[in-house]
């Protein structure tokens, strides 16, 4: 026993700590719990790189795999910033006068995201794009009052099963409307089907074949100002593609992963949540605002915090306490790394190079459906082979050649395989070599 | 004395310069092909070089307080030292560049290291099955929930139960997930030594109740010792126990969940298990059950068979509650953390954080009353409510002011000017005595000095009634506000 915790068990008059339990019932104590003895640092390190020599990274592979997590480049600045202890292992700031560091970051966080999408409110974080989608849908039925809500029937079968959760308890009903022939939202069957029970509508461009939907410049106007337009967003697009603020949206939903957050297996992302001023106080989560001191000096504080499950409790906007603010700090520290001119031209190299697989593609004859449509770092592709035939070749080739869409997404022809292709800033020469050579073994 | 830099560090988009990190593919002649009708004209955040960056955030960062800079005893939220090799195992390339539709021949080691953490956190909360999936604790609570909705859907009795119980000391995502579940929070009082009424209980569970959720030891630190009692009751009703694990890092190896009568218990891994907390996240909720919802639990569940899989065959699985499995890179580090601990060293932290907490209530209770019975677990709360005690939010003040950090203040809403105070078991006794002498120091200043404080931060206390009155959450609102 160190000397520390025998001065403090005599201050409280025992001997042994186990007393301290004595008002826990005999009958529901543990002698063990059957877990291992204690490792070394040594020891810890060693078994954790027995577990990753038994994966195989995207960086020794050919990887085109995307479809709603990304391969990009996350540049070195931004790990030495998230790993600055004083943000790493500080909590939620309810102390805001020795947190000025980090909320000033967030609001950073919120004014630079605001810019990117040119919206006015940004939310300091949701947990990732799925979780703020079904936020943003109850945040339309609270706003209009209304129970119906549509979004697209080609949207990610995971994100779909997390909204479909997310409204359960509110009465919300989905309904799902088609593309059109350019794989685009399709607005005639939009106008047909809105009704007095329409609370809005969810459009998102790039979607989920990777294709820049252009009439998400028409939704706004075809729903009318009494319903909730909810755009989704790559943020990573918007140094050249249009920002959702410009073409009438109402609420922003997007996944920020691609803002140097790196893969990860899938954790953590980040759930960008923004929306229109007149709607500030119905937003979910945390947001930090300028403030002032009582002697007027230039301040951050957590804002509106009426909202929020510690005050509201059962009459809250959302249940979120914990969200992902060091992620918004990682992406924050991306946005300004890369400024004006890496986000256009970080979004030019993406696109470039998307057109010039698609251009190899053509090349050898597969079909691209959708093909005049245009993409950002994404696209359909179309093989007349089977499955286990084309993941032979790709597998010779330490190819990973997309994401292989199944029958939950429609495809079930054994025949072919449909793969959503992503191309990346990070994909090099050798990839796209590898990628020619399994074009010509399959098609 | 305590100084906190200070810094009047501009916002980093009005920090314009050149931008100095070069992309892959920076000079490359491409055609990118963006449709007219969709191409952006200007963004309006700036270029900056990598080093104004990090000088930037460099300074930001040192007027900022965590855990790694002193003691930092926030009530329920066990701000316990999170080990540095727990960063440095998530940070391995191995772990960072995988992909979770990777061919699971390729992702063997993460897979195993989800399969094991799910075991070691079965044998901790004695649930037989875990999702590794909710994002935070309120996503675990709000999973939970959604798996007892599914369950009474599946046996016809949804109509009926609408009710989720929750005491009036419960942590107010309790109530909130309850009603985003769905469900209607009915609260019922606590005793004056601060447990569950137990009268008061029965008459508020009936055929109408879905589940009681509550943390034990609660948010005063005690530990619920009718709470065998109170499930029996719950289950004979047909109702759930749900157990919010905020407070597991009091009981952890001395009993289960499961022991107690749990069916449904989450975990908050940035509590617990040392993962750090990042300035509001990310963490991670895993979520246990017990077999009879097993079948329930989002999809998919790691499983083994001579190799790990990402098994989708849940027969009726709530569905999901996030996109992908968890967030992987908090996974990593608790499983880090309990591996260093092994039994004997969770058995030791819970030990010392218990003990570490007596300490300081004995300490406090010479100050100012501290309500509920004598035995705390990891917390207790103190009330500087009378007898010209300084109010709970100056006594904050005075801690942050001499660079200790504040207990969580006017939580649970039982205890009037309530100080919430959790040492964890990172925590000397040289620091606590500190925290105590910081106290008394507060009772013994005058009332008009105190109220000025903090004097030793960049900012004095926070005009917060006109923050929110007048909200300004973007720079693009606040200038477009000073501009009227």
């Amino acid at each position: 026993m160190d000397n520390d915790l025998f001065e403090i068990l005599k201050e409280l008059g025992i001997s042994d700590p186990d007393e301290l339990f004595d008002d826990i019932p005999q009958s529901i104590r543990t002698s063990t719990l059957g877990l291992p003895r204690g490792m070394t640092e040594d020891e810890i390190r060693k078994e954790a790189l027995k577990l990753t020599s038994m994966n195989r990274t995207v960086n020794q592979m050919h990887s085109f795999l995307g479809f709603g997590l990304y391969n990009h480049y996350v540049p070195a600045a931004i790990g030495n910033i998230i790993s600055r202890n004083e943000f790493l292992t500080s909590y939620t700031p309810y102390q805001p006068e020795i947190s000025q560091g980090i909320m000033q970051a967030l609001f950073e966080y919120q004014s630079v995201m605001a810019e990117l999408l040119q919206m006015d409110v940004v939310n300091s974080s949701l947990y990732d794009s799925s979780t703020s989608l079904g936020e943003a849908i109850r945040m339309a039925g609270n706003i209009t009052g209304k129970k119906e809500f549509l979004i697209p029937a080609r949207m990610y079968e995971t994100k779909k099963m997390v909204i479909s959760n997310y409204v359960k308890g509110s009465g919300i009903r989905l309904k799902e409307y088609p593309f059109d022939g350019r794989g685009m939202a399709d607005l005639l069957f939009i106008r047909d089907n809105l009704n007095e029970n329409t609370a809005g509508i969810y459009v998102e461009y790039p979607n989920m074949f990777g294709i820049i939907d252009e009439n998400v410049r028409k939704v706004k106007e075809i729903i009318g100002q009494e319903r909730i337009f909810v755009a989704g967003v790559n943020p990573i697009s918007l140094g050249v593609l249009s920002p959702p603020g410009s073409l009438g949206a109402d609420i922003v939903v997007g996944e920020g992963q691609a803002l140097g957050l790196g893969l990860n297996f899938g954790g953590p992302l980040l759930g960008i949540f923004a929306t229109r001023m007149e709607y500030v106080r119905k937003v979910p989560g945390r947001i930090i605002g300028a403030a002032e001191d009582e002697n007027g000096k230039p301040a951050f504080a957590m804002i509106l915090q009426t909202r929020e499950q510690h005050i509201r409790r059962e009459k809250a906007i959302s249940n979120i306490t914990s969200n992902e603010a060091l992620m918004s700090i990682a992406s924050l520290a991306y946005l300004s790394l890369l400024g004006d001119s890496g986000m256009k031209r970080i979004g030019e190299i993406n696109m470039g190079r998307t057109q010039k697989l698609m251009d190899i593609s053509r090349e050898f004859g597969v079909k691209l459906p959708y093909a005049g449509s245009p993409v950002f770092n994404e696209f359909l592709l179309n093989i007349n082979c089977s499955r286990t035939f084309v993941a032979g070749i790709a597998k010779k080739l330490d190819l990973i050649p997309g994401y292989y869409l199944g029958k939950e997404y429609g495809f079930s022809n054994r025949n072919e395989v449909n793969l959503v292709v992503n191309v990346t800033e990070r994909n090099t020469d050798e990839d796209f070599d590898a990628y020619r050579e399994f074009l010509g073994k399959v098609s | 004395m305590y100084h906190q830099a200070v810094y009047d560090e501009p916002l980093i988009m009005n920090l314009k310069g050149r931008r100095t990190l070069k992309l892959p593919g920076e000079d490359e002649k491409l055609d990118p092909r963006i449709p007219e009708s969709m191409a952006r004209k200007g963004i309006g955040i700036g270029d900056r070089e990598e080093f104004t960056v990090i000088r930037h955030f460099t300074r930001l960062s040192q007027m900022n307080f965590g855990v790694d800079t002193d003691f930092y005893p926030l009530g329920s939220c066990t701000m316990k030292y999170n080990p540095k090799i727990n960063d440095e195992i998530a940070s391995l390339e191995g772990f960072r560049y995988i992909h979770p539709y990777q061919d699971e021949n390729d992702v063997q080691g993460a897979l195993k290291l989800m399969y094991e953490l799910t075991e070691n956190l079965k044998k901790i909360t004695g649930m037989d099955a875990v999702t590794l999936q909710p994002l935070a604790g309120a996503q675990g609570e709000f999973t939970g929930l959604s798996i007892v909705r599914a369950y009474f859907q599946d046996v016809g009795e949804l109509d009926r139960r609408r009710e989720v119980i929750v005491p009036d000391s419960a942590h107010g995502s309790n109530p909130a997930s309850a009603a985003m579940a769905g469900f209607t929070a009915v609260e019922i009082p606590s005793n004056e030594d601060g447990t569950v009424n137990i009268e008061k209980f029965k008459e508020a569970v009936t055929d109408r109740t879905a589940a009681f959720m509550i943390t034990n030891p609660n948010t005063l630190g005690i530990f619920e010792h009718n709470i065998v009692e109170m499930a029996e009751y719950a289950h004979s009703k047909g109702a759930f126990l749900y157990y919010d694990g905020a407070n597991l890092n009091g009981i952890m190896t001395k009993t289960t969940p499961a022991k107690m009568g749990f069916d449904i218990v989450h975990l908050n891994l940035h509590k617990t298990f040392s993962t750090p907390h990042g300035g509001g996240g990310p963490g991670d909720g895993p979520v246990g059950v017990v077999e009879r919802l097993k079948d329930y639990l989002p999809t998919p569940l790691i499983t083994y068979d001579g190799k790990y899989h990402l098994n989708c065959n849940i027969p009726k699985t709530i569905g999901k509650v996030a996109s992908f499995y968890g967030n992987f890179g908090v996974l990593v580090r608790a499983w880090t953390y309990i591996k260093m601990m092994g039994e004997d060293g969770l058995r030791e932290a819970c030990e010392r954080a218990v003990a570490n907490s007596n300490y300081m209530k004995k300490k406090m209770e010479k100050l100012m009353p501290v309500p509920g019975k004598s035995l705390k677990k990891h917390e207790f709360v103190a009330s500087s409510h009378n007898d010209g005690l300084p109010k709970a939010m100056d006594i904050a003040k005075h801690l942050i002011n001499n660079g200790v950090h504040a207990p969580t203040i006017y939580f649970p809403l039982i205890v009037p000017e309530a100080l919430m105070i959790e040492p964890t078991e990172s925590a000397t006794k040289r620091e606590m005595d500190k925290f105590i002498e910081t106290v008394e120091s507060a009772i013994k200043l005058d009332h008009a000095t105190l109220e000025k404080e903090p004097t030793n931060l960049k900012i004095t206390r926070i005009n917060d009634v006109d923050a929110s009155r007048n909200p300004r959450p973007t720079y693009r609102v606040q200038r477009s506000k000073e501009k009227i």
